[in-house]
């Protein structure tokens, strides 16, 4: 069994609390709302493009503590990155919390590592990634993101 | 049968004063019929409060479709063999066990469906395409489960008519003025859930019925979440059309009920065309077979038919007014328990309640509730229950949902409690 303390590590107790990036975004050029049908989380991710890198970032929305630190970790981490670059996080972000491939030794995952454990509990990885596909819906210029069925 | 006093308005039949059959259930026992309850998860007893959800299935169940299986499956209608004779008689006396728990007039008010869901769709596309029209308006309440929503705004979308929602209070309780109110000379057809599923109201369903057939107008009721709570007599009720699902009331999931006045289903256009429903089929026309099988097209889930009457067969035995009366102690013992847990709000604390315990706790999202909970072997629900006007209605994304069913026991109540601690502590 899995210890809870895992899942809900401080970092992400910490975010889900006091979200960073916590607003609307005055000079968004990009807009997404990412909505998971099955729980009600709603996040709306603001995005200011400055050609094909991300000069701003900020989210709005409800949800658990994981989608929420998530999105909240996220913003951090994507701040200031190419569209390729995030793209990049996002799928090896995707490939940790669904557990196809664990943190390897030496592999510097930078805050995005305190959401391995998400992995162990399958029901969450939706939490986990909602904010993320509804970014990726944003670089896309769409204005929602559909959560892949299964995730 | 009824000559207890009957608690006017719910449909629930008040348990008659201290009789035998109003003696405490021996939960031992009843928690040995349920295989399932033995196991544990994640190393702790399994505590299930999902059975809003769906129940858990006592070894007469499931040793009754092992049976059926292993013994007598074979199609049924159609044979002239010896098992088709078997599986035929064992499937219609299932609908016979039905309509003795409702206490329908006849069998043939007794249409087998896939569950609850199926059933409105059903007369929604059956009796609602014959008779509702543009302008028409079918009025629901503000508390249906989306299975009572969406197949009539599917309905009313095709035919240019309008979904009228009556309101409720605070407390999750049906505005019944407002109700009667919206009550007008278009409206063509009431469908209303006796119990809410995220909230616990027992609606006045005998009220709502007869304002309604002041006007002429029919009613469904959406039954899944009181049938497993209470007794139910349509012809008491007086309503027209009652829903309800196997895997809510003990039985196995695939199978439900669509109990229909025997003149409304005689009148109504069939709802699949296919096989088992017909008199006689030429390339030209087709003569339909009569109720309820006119409604019953292909080879139906007869193991799950014969799965519910065991199981309705099971909580007979037992008794629904001893059901009842345990479950409503543990209603009260949990509203009380979690009444006294600081930070915590119940969602829905109408004077009428079955079954259910909504509630949101802190700033901490259902979600979260639910897994730390879960991590102590609890089974909960988390979300917004298939209801999303009504978490709207209480300006909530979503709750946390503790249902009771006949097994569950004060001490699991407490183990909730004990559970609700623990989030606090991992949150705190």
């Amino acid at each position: 069994m899995s210890d809870l303390r895992d899942l809900y590590q401080e970092v992400i107790l910490e975010h889900s609390k006091a979200p960073r990036n916590f607003h609307d975004l005055a000079g968004a050029n990009h807009k997404a709302e990412g909505f998971n049908p099955l729980c009600g989380d709603q996040f709306t991710v603001y995005l200011h493009m400055d050609g094909d890198s991300i000069r701003d970032i900020s989210f709005q929305g409800a949800g658990c503590a994981i989608s929420k630190a998530s999105a909240s970790v996220m913003t951090q981490i994507v701040k200031g990155k190419s569209r390729t670059e995030a793209e990049k996080l996002f799928e090896r972000f995707h490939k940790l919390v669904t557990g196809e491939e664990p943190p390897k030794t030496g592999e510097d995952l930078g805050k995005l590592a305190v959401f391995s454990g998400v992995s162990e509990y399958p029901a969450r990885v939706k939490c986990a990634t909602l904010a993320w596909h509804t970014l990726q819906a944003a670089l896309e210029g769409q204005t929602e993101a559909t959560l892949p069925d299964g995730e | 049968m009824t000559i207890a006093a009957r608690n006017l308005g719910t449909g629930l039949r008040a348990a008659p004063e201290v009789t035998p059959s109003a003696a405490p259930l021996d939960l031992q026992k009843i928690r040995a019929d349920f295989p399932i309850l033995r196991q544990q998860v994640h190393g702790k007893p399994l505590v299930y409060l999902d059975n809003a959800a769906t129940s858990q299935k006592p070894r007469a169940v499931i040793d009754a479709i092992v049976r059926y299986y292993e013994t007598t499956n074979a199609n049924i209608h159609r044979g002239v063999h010896f098992l088709s004779e078997q599986a035929t008689e064992q499937h219609e006396a299932a609908r016979r066990t039905v309509q003795k728990f409702l206490n329908a007039r006849s069998a043939s008010e007794i249409v087998f469906v896939r569950g609850t869901t199926e059933a409105i769709n059903l007369v929604a596309q059956t009796y609602g395409r014959a008779h509702i029209g543009a302008g028409d308006e079918v009025l629901i309440t503000g508390m249906e489960h989306h299975s009572n929503i969406v197949p009539w705004q599917i309905l009313c979308t095709e035919k240019d008519a309008k979904l009228c929602v009556a309101p409720i209070n605070d407390k999750g309780e049906l505005l019944i003025d407002e109700f009667a109110d919206l009550i007008g000379p278009r409206t063509k057809f009431v469908a209303v859930t006796h119990v809410s599923n995220a909230l616990g109201t027992v609606n006045p369903i005998r009220k709502i019925i007869e304002l309604a057939h002041r006007r002429n107008i029919p009613v469904l009721v959406d039954g899944a979440q009181a049938v497993p709570h209470m007794k139910v007599d349509v012809q008491e009720l007086d309503c027209d059309f009652y829903a309800f699902s196997g895997h809510k009331l003990y039985g196995p999931t695939g199978i439900g009920v669509l109990y229909g006045k025997s003149a409304l289903l005689n009148a109504m256009p069939p709802y699949q065309g296919g096989g088992d429903m017909i008199a006689s089929v030429t390339f030209e026309k087709s003569t339909y077979n009569k109720v309820p099988y006119k409604f019953e097209a292909g080879t139906p889930d007869i193991a799950g038919a014969i799965g519910l009457g065991a199981a309705i067969r099971y909580i007979s035995e037992i008794g629904l007014d001893r059901i009842a009366a345990h479950e409503h102690d543990l209603l009260e013992y949990a509203t009380k328990a979690v009444s006294r847990i600081p930070g915590l709000r119940v969602v829905g604390s109408a004077k009428e309640k079955a079954g259910v315990l909504s509630f949101i706790f802190e700033n901490v999202h259902p979600h979260d509730i639910g897994t730390i909970l879960d991590q102590e072997g609890i089974a909960i629900r988390t979300g917004h229950h298939c209801s999303q006007p009504v978490m709207r209605r209480f300006n909530i994304p979503a709750t946390a949902r503790a249902s009771f069913a006949l097994y569950n026991t004060r001490e699991e109540v407490d183990a909730l409690v004990r559970g609700i601690e623990k989030v606090r502590e991992v949150f705190a």
